[in-house]
């Protein structure tokens, strides 16, 4: 998958601006992309062993937007544009990320969480939590997970993210924020 | 500040993206409270758990077939 990035062709859409543009990557300050200008073998099969997981996962997130966005094209030609219009409206990024009738008037916790410590590693790091993690991270916003796959899962820094999608800092914090707490939200009902 | 305003904090506090005098009175409310804390450790281990939704081996063939557009794109350079 990583290849993609050393060829000039897109392999998004081109009517998605919020794609990645893969000219970012032109002024590299991965030390595997260093490595890789000097032609190291080895270093280019470090780089598509890291980058394979994460260039998936994204590929199969951007598929399946654009499914779903032709769906809704689709939708709004057979005229039930009424509902899908609703549901945008009210679909925003804004509000708390915690429910807040967690909180008491005194806007402390009434209702605090647990840290998990009683937790045994086996389950927490289980296939089952794993899935259960994979499956909250599809359930994201196209935007929140865009973000959260780029940072915690290829582990890239908030400036590289910021440049590769050309949204702003507190942009990107915000949909990282978001993504990250409906991440732990799911875990918080299946462990505790 | 109160709970609800400290978890909104929380990623910016990991990132390092808050003032000196934010983070003062974070690390503060942080120390005294156990809620805040076992959320900021929730956070962090949702972090890690999606890091670990990673772990997935590149296809022998795929792996061959980029190895070979490797060597083919060095021997042209
Ligand atoms: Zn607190």
């Amino acid at each position: 998958m990583s290849v993609l990035l050393f060829s000039h062709q897109t392999p998004w859409p081109e009517d998605r601006p919020t794609y990645p543009d893969p000219r970012v990557v032109r002024d590299p300050i991965d030390p595997d992309l260093e490595a890789l200008r000097s032609a190291d073998e080895a270093a280019f099969e470090a780089l598509i062993t890291r980058l394979h997981g994460p260039m998936m996962r994204l590929a199969m997130t951007y598929l399946r937007d654009r499914a779903a966005a032709e769906d809704a094209v689709r939708a709004r030609r057979r005229k039930e544009s009424r509902i899908l219009t609703f549901t945008s409206l009210f679909r925003r990024d804004g509000g708390p990320t915690v429910d807040p009738s967690r909180f008491g008037a005194d806007r402390m916790w009434s209702s605090p969480p647990d840290s998990w410590t009683n937790v045994p590693e086996s389950r927490l790091l289980g296939r089952e939590t794993i899935d259960r993690v994979r499956a909250a991270i599809d359930d994201l916003s196209p935007k929140q997970r865009e973000v959260v796959i780029l940072r915690d899962v290829a582990g890239l820094d908030a400036d590289e993210v910021c440049g590769l999608l050309s949204i702003s800092p507190a942009n990107q914090r915000v949909r990282l924020h978001r993504g990250r707490a409906s991440v732990r939200k799911s875990l918080e009902d299946y462990l505790t | 500040m109160t709970c609800k305003e400290i978890v909104e904090l929380m990623t910016d506090y990991l990132d390092g993206f808050l003032s000196p005098s934010r983070r003062a009175k974070f690390e503060q409310h942080i120390s005294g409270c156990d809620g805040c804390r076992a959320y900021l450790t929730q956070l962090k281990t949702a972090r890690m758990l999606i890091g670990r939704t990673a772990a997935e081996p590149v296809p022998e063939p795929l792996k061959a077939e980029l190895m070979n557009a490797f060597r083919y794109w060095k021997a042209a350079s």
